[in-house]
């Protein structure tokens, strides 16, 4: 007779699946959370035998000894590495970044516009430990017998480029890795930064009789500002974080060196090497306290770039604002 | 004069031959730029095919390792093909699951405290590198218990999590309110909405995640180091054991001082370089079908 059914029933019905839904899926993004809080508290227990011994001053301290005895761990050696390969590699990386992507929104006729584009993005699918075995085998080769000693004979006064290495593992050829590893990164998301800007703006400043140059450096650069600190970060991160394709190319030599053509170690390339095993358990936990200063180096990155894109939006949404009610 | 910023002299029509100049120099630099990323390319991936071709042969594929070979020995990674296939099949299966359902709880339900909590978590799970996340599977179930294909696939999943659950909730925000809104006017109860009207929306782009997902862990060797990388030369599919996989086989023969073992480690390499590229190339044209048809049905 009638077509609805009685209320009552079916609201306790919807009301049951609806829960049900509702419980799996926040489940599941619990389970998320609790992932990283397990990662975290995962990371600290593992190395607490380390922290007990060694203290605050492993972060420091440059010693990597695993004689039974005498053993003595610190993290200093390869924190300078870490910081010396990203650095510089992102020194490099950026402004070649910004480049391709210039190049891709303002300047690149329609037929390479599209194609440059997917082979940017191709170069950031291959993976790390090809791009090693690249390092390894063909890059560290033509480094050591051709780039190296022309800019030790060039630039050797400076104690940045001493000797040659002798094996083709070098610090060097570790920047050259990571440069091509976190260019696609930054290059990519710059571009769609320079999308973003209003296209008023662009004509606004052309108009007024600017160059294309003018125009960038005037109006694009400056708007996406922020947006270029938090691509650089986030390359940064994916360069100190990257494991197997440093540990393949840079020698694991543990000390101080000042030339880029000596060998070296990196925090996350020092564990890869020791995944056959550690002899100890001390030597276990300081490996594992290698990977607290890793993650707290990540989440330092990961905060910091989502504050500047949170200022940057914030500031953005106001300007857009004004610009709405002018 | 300030650093950017147009200033009258700038404009000064006196400067104009230099402004060119200097505007030709820029645009010079950007095609600079964009020639030597593209280079890089082409130069990493022709050194990997021009050294993996001749090494390719359905020994790589049927033949498992020898150790200790005394002479020219015919010897594959077969253990490694294998190997790669249960794990990113485990760790696919443990994920896209759980990625989706995560998804749907953030768009459909969490407030938006918890979403903003949620999203977090996830983009700190992103950040995470992933020799921390072997770390971090090593404590959690290899102390104790040993390696094995289970630890090794979980390690993977949880790399893949961010990136499905991110991919799918972007595709489950491009649904049109007036979908939902119309489903629900007809008395659909709310999870039959989600289940049958908004998620069949999105399948393309779930499936378009998930394929970029596992083109990214399948060359991943990190997660896998601490988890599954003490292997022996069989053929294994058991996930209780460690499991050999290509990207970690590749690692170990390129530290090798044998040019045999690098000639496997270079095929090994253009297998896996054409599987990437293939999936990324299929993920794309998903993509642009999908959008379209999304596009078209609004």
């Amino acid at each position: 007779m009638s077509a609805v059914p009685a209320p009552r029933l079916t609201a306790r019905r919807f009301r049951a699946g609806d829960a049900a839904l509702q419980l799996v899926a926040g489940a599941a993004a619990l389970a998320a959370c609790v992932v990283v809080a397990l990662i975290v508290w995962k990371v600290v227990d593992g190395s607490l035998p380390s922290i007990h011994a060694y203290g605050i001053r492993f972060v420091w301290r440059v010693a990597w000894n695993p004689v039974l005895g005498h053993e003595l761990y610190g993290a200093g050696s390869f924190l300078f590495g870490t910081a010396v390969t990203s650095l510089v590699a992102l020194l490099i990386a950026a402004p070649l970044a910004i480049g391709v992507a210039l190049f891709l929104t303002e300047l690149a006729p329609r037929f390479l516009r599209g194609a440059v584009t997917a082979l940017v993005e191709t170069l950031a699918a291959i993976p790390s430990v090809v791009i090693g075995l690249w390092g390894i085998l063909v890059l560290g080769p033509v480094l050591r017998d051709d780039v190296e000693p022309a800019l030790h004979t060039a630039l050797g006064f400076i104690p940045l480029f001493g000797p040659a290495s002798a094996s083709g593992s070098s610090v060097f050829t570790a920047i050259v890795v990571l440069t091509i590893m976190i260019l696609p990164i930054v290059s990519s998301i710059s571009r769609e930064l320079f999308l973003g800007v209003p296209r008023e703006l662009r004509e606004g400043a052309l108009a007024l009789g600017t160059t294309r140059w003018e125009m960038v450096r005037g109006v694009v650069l400056p708007y996406a500002r922020g947006g270029i600190a938090a691509a650089m970060i986030l390359g940064l991160g994916r360069a100190i974080g990257e494991a197997i394709a440093v540990s393949q190319v840079m020698g694991g030599v543990v000390g101080i060196h000042w030339s880029l053509f000596s060998g070296g170690d990196t925090l996350g390339s020092k564990i890869a090497e020791s995944y056959q095993g550690g002899t100890t358990k001390l030597q276990v936990a300081s490996l594992i306290y290698l990977g607290l200063i890793l993650l707290v180096f990540s989440l330092l990155m990961n905060v910091a770039a989502q504050w500047i894109v949170r200022r940057v939006a914030r500031r953005q949404g106001v300007g857009t604002k004004r610009g709405a009610l002018g | 004069m300030s650093s950017h910023g147009i200033t009258r002299a700038d404009l000064h029509n006196v400067h104009l031959p230099r402004r060119r100049r200097v505007n030709r120099v820029m645009e010079l630099l950007a095609w600079l730029a964009a020639t030597i990323a593209v280079a890089a390319l082409i130069i990493v991936v022709w050194s990997v095919a021009k050294r993996g071709a001749p090494a390719l042969n359905l020994d790589l594929l049927t033949k498992t390792p020898v150790q200790f070979a005394l002479g020219p020995v015919k010897q594959g990674l077969a253990n490694a093909f294998a190997g790669s296939l249960v794990l990113v099949l485990l760790a696919t299966v443990m994920t896209v699951p759980v990625g989706i359902l995560i998804a749907v709880y953030l768009t459909e339900y969490a407030a938006p405290s918890i979403r903003a909590a949620v999203s977090l978590a996830l983009d700190v799970l992103n950040g995470v590198p992933a020799i921390v996340i072997a770390i971090f599977v090593f404590g959690l179930f290899v102390v104790g218990h040993g390696q094995s294909g289970w630890a090794g696939s979980f390690a993977l999943a949880c790399l893949m999590l961010p990136l499905v659950a991110r991919s799918t909730m972007e595709v489950l925000l491009l649904v049109p309110v007036s979908l939902r809104e119309a489903s629900l006017a007809l008395g659909v109860p709310r999870w039959r909405t989600t289940l049958s009207i908004v998620l069949p929306q999105t399948l393309g782009g779930i499936v378009t995640g998930t394929v970029l997902a596992v083109a990214r862990v399948a060359g991943e060797t990190a997660p896998l180091l601490f988890t599954s990388s003490i292997v022996g030369t069989q053929v294994s599919w058991s996930p209780t054991h460690a499991l050999q996989s290509i990207p970690v086989a590749i690692y170990e023969l390129s530290e090798s001082a044998d040019p045999a073992d690098h000639a496997r480690a270079w095929a090994a390499a253009t297998v896996l370089l054409v599987f990437i590229l293939c999936t990324s190339l299929a993920a794309r044209w998903l993509a642009t079908r999908g959008r379209r048809r999304l596009s078209t049905s609004r």
